[in-house]
């Protein structure tokens, strides 16, 4: 298994000079002038713009160009963003654990609900949990991230005023976050939640979480819905199998066949599943994100591309792509643990 | 089978099966004795029809807002009638070849607040006074109009590189593949938001953006196709008689693997258009007013809360538009559900 997974994180410099080669190759669709707008955030340097273009080689060849950004870049130095007003590493560093957050929090009802509820509905096949299950998830399947955001929105934050956009809402936890603090909160993890909990800030904690719900529950539903269809469908498809048949003949318990025999290998196709639902995590976070004015990755991502902030969308495109990468590794380990006859060659 | 990054089979999404054409007649049955399925057929169907018909739908707001569309279609104040006449050459015209004007919502006032339902304005106006009705109707045509083009350019471009990777092999698709892997380790929405923020915000950008990721998948199924038809006797057969590569090819293994990549990709209009959307929703697609599914939730960001007293005073600004994109994407999720299953040659 070593070598496999060694194999693999040899593919990163792979995606890494892809990816950047490829949006590199782009900007040169754009004249000098053009690309040296990100660079440009007082009026004295507008009036400057050739000065600008020969410091920062935008005349020079692609390939020299190339060069200098991934000796930059070996450097970690991915440019200054003009949205954060940082430099891209750091603000991408300062906005991940948010994102990290969120999706781990939807993480928790995507498979814990996916999995329960796509089992509990192939074990009571055409009864009434199985008939809602169905329902569930066609309906949360066809829910559109942007379009369950803002109803979302729209009843539970325009009509009722229970939840508000945003990731807190104290004022001292605003300030935290705009690093004024008096020093009195710590930030051990980066995880807002887990934070406030180390420090005792009960207040705060449960501020975060309200801030959380609907994120979560946007985040979810699409992914949610998909693994609980495909849970329902490959453990009925399992339960058929002849297996299944010789353990209840053995005289196995319900349970054991259930679990042991039938679910171990109907998870199987829900893992191939989720490595498609980390793609389509990251997607839906970018929009989640915007919706809910959310202070991660996707919310700078958006705006650096509506402000054309080119260093930032380079950096960020690039820091996706390697979690991308990595986690597909994760969910390929993982089915030799769930599935022993496959052999990583 | 033994390295688990080929093991790509869910059992909805199994692209790589050929179906042989005496099957048809069956698969025809399975499909029609599947209430869903028909569900979804009839839901796109229905769609279509409102895109083909769009002229003939909005004929009532072409009369009352004689917007540039009217103009454009050389129609004046008496003859706006024969857009609904297939008498006439405007009913043809407009369905056929409308002008880009049509596509831009008209609007009922400047004024940035939504306005409710009337005579003339029958679904309400969201803020900027667009009319919610005549952007839905449009917007379908314009949804259906970047769904098809996108899937079409994204197939054929995936089928020239997944044919050529799968039939010289050796480092050209080693290369290929490898260009496949790097799209597939993106999330598509972030490659599409890269594209678009270089290339520059407009609807053509955005469809060259998702065509970017789209020839991808089809570029992977038609290569494993081609690498399990390039063993068969009747291709070795051919050789033998002295046809050349691109023949063998052409002639020999497409016909026999593209029909099912064709249905497959059709499929996957729901999902473009949706992607789509999503672009024109973060701001990153057609020019304000353009008549855009993702705009006109965008619209609705705006106006979340209600005024004092009547929190939902604005809920047709979100409802409506919303629910047609749910139905669309449902429709297509149905549709696409039954016929990859009875596609499935294992069932």
């Amino acid at each position: 298994m070593i070598p496999f997974i060694i194999r693999r994180l040899l593919f990163l410099p792979v995606v890494f000079v892809g990816v950047t080669l490829g949006i590199v190759l782009l900007m040169q669709l754009l004249s000098p002038t053009q690309r040296a707008a990100s660079y440009i955030s007082s009026e004295a340097q507008l009036r400057n713009i050739e000065a600008i273009i020969e410091q920062h080689h935008l005349n020079d060849p692609w390939y020299e160009q190339y060069w200098a950004w991934l000796q930059a870049a070996s450097r970690g130095n991915f440019g200054y963003s003009k949205v954060a007003r940082l430099p891209v590493l750091d603000a991408i560093r300062a906005r991940f654990p948010s994102t990290a957050e969120l999706a781990f929090a939807a993480m928790l009802p995507v498979i814990g609900i996916g999995i329960w509820l796509g089992t509990a509905a192939a074990l009571n096949r055409d009864r009434l949990i199985d008939q809602v299950v169905r329902v569930l998830s066609i309906l949360g399947w066809s829910l559109p991230t942007f379009v369950l955001g803002i109803w979302l929105l729209v009843v539970f934050y325009g009509g009722l005023n229970w939840f508000a956009p945003g990731q807190i809402n104290s004022q001292h936890a605003i300030d935290l976050a705009n690093g004024v603090a008096d020093g009195t909160f710590h930030r051990f993890t980066g995880f807002l939640t887990l934070d406030s909990l180390l420090n005792g800030r009960f207040d705060i904690f449960l501020d975060v979480l309200k801030h959380l719900v609907l994120p979560v529950v946007t985040l979810a539903a699409v992914s949610g819905a998909q693994i609980m269809r495909v849970m329902r469908s490959s453990l009925l498809d399992a339960l058929g199998q002849d297996y299944v048949r010789t353990a209840r003949a053995k005289g196995l318990p319900e349970s054991v066949v259930n679990h042991k025999h039938a679910r171990r290998n109907a998870l199987i196709p829900v893992l191939t599943l989720s490595g498609f639902t980390i793609i389509g995590l990251l997607n839906g976070l970018v929009i989640t994100e915007t919706i809910y004015n959310y202070p991660g990755m996707g919310l700078f991502i958006a705006t650096a591309a509506t402000q054309l902030d080119y260093p930032a969308v380079l950096g960020s495109a690039v820091f996706t792509a390697i979690i991308v990468v990595l986690a597909n590794l994760v969910v390929d380990v993982l089915y030799g643990l769930v599935d022993p006859r496959i052999r990583y060659a | 089978m033994d390295d688990p990054a080929d093991r790509g089979s869910i059992p909805t999404d199994d692209g790589a099966t050929t179906v042989r054409v005496t099957q048809h007649g069956k698969t025809w049955k399975r499909f029609r004795r599947n209430p869903l399925a028909i569900t979804g057929a009839v839901i796109v169907i229905v769609y279509a029809l409102v895109a083909l018909f769009a002229p003939q739908l909005t004929v009532r707001q072409l009369e009352y807002f004689r917007n540039n569309c009217v103009r454009d279609l050389g129609l004046g104040r008496d003859s706006i009638g024969d857009i609904v006449n297939p008498t006439k050459v405007a009913f043809w015209r407009a369905m056929v070849v409308p002008p880009q004007s049509c596509f831009s919502i008209p609007r009922v006032s400047f004024s940035s607040v939504p306005i409710p339902r009337s005579d003339t304005l029958w679904l309400g106006a969201s803020s900027g006074g667009y009319d919610i009705y005549y952007g839905l109707i449009w917007g379908t045509r314009a949804a259906f109009y970047v769904g098809v083009l996108v899937v079409g350019v994204g197939l054929l471009a995936g089928a020239i590189v997944g044919s050529v990777a799968g039939y010289l092999g050796g480092w050209v698709d080693g290369v290929l593949m490898r260009l496949v892997d790097i799209v597939f380790s993106m999330p598509s929405l972030v490659i599409a938001i890269v594209i678009v923020t270089i290339l520059g915000q407009s609807l053509t950008n955005v469809m060259i953006a998702i065509m970017a990721v789209q020839w991808a998948p089809y570029a992977r199924i038609l290569r494993g196709d081609i690498l399990a038809i390039k063993e068969r006797d009747y291709v070795d057969g051919a050789r033998a008689l002295g046809a050349g590569g691109p023949r063998v090819v052409t002639r020999h293994i497409l016909p026999n693997s593209l029909g099912p990549l064709v249905v497959i990709a059709s499929l996957d209009i729901g999902s473009v258009v949706l992607t789509a959307a999503a672009l024109s929703f973060l701001g990153l697609g057609a020019p304000v007013g353009y008549a855009d599914w993702g705009q006109m939730i965008n619209f609705a960001r705006d106006w979340i809360q209600g005024t004092p007293g009547h929190p939902f005073a604005f809920w047709f600004v979100s409802v409506y538009p919303g629910i047609v994109i749910v139905l669309f994407v449902l429709g297509w999720n149905l549709l696409g559900d039954a016929v990859r299953d009875v596609l499935d040659v294992r069932s």
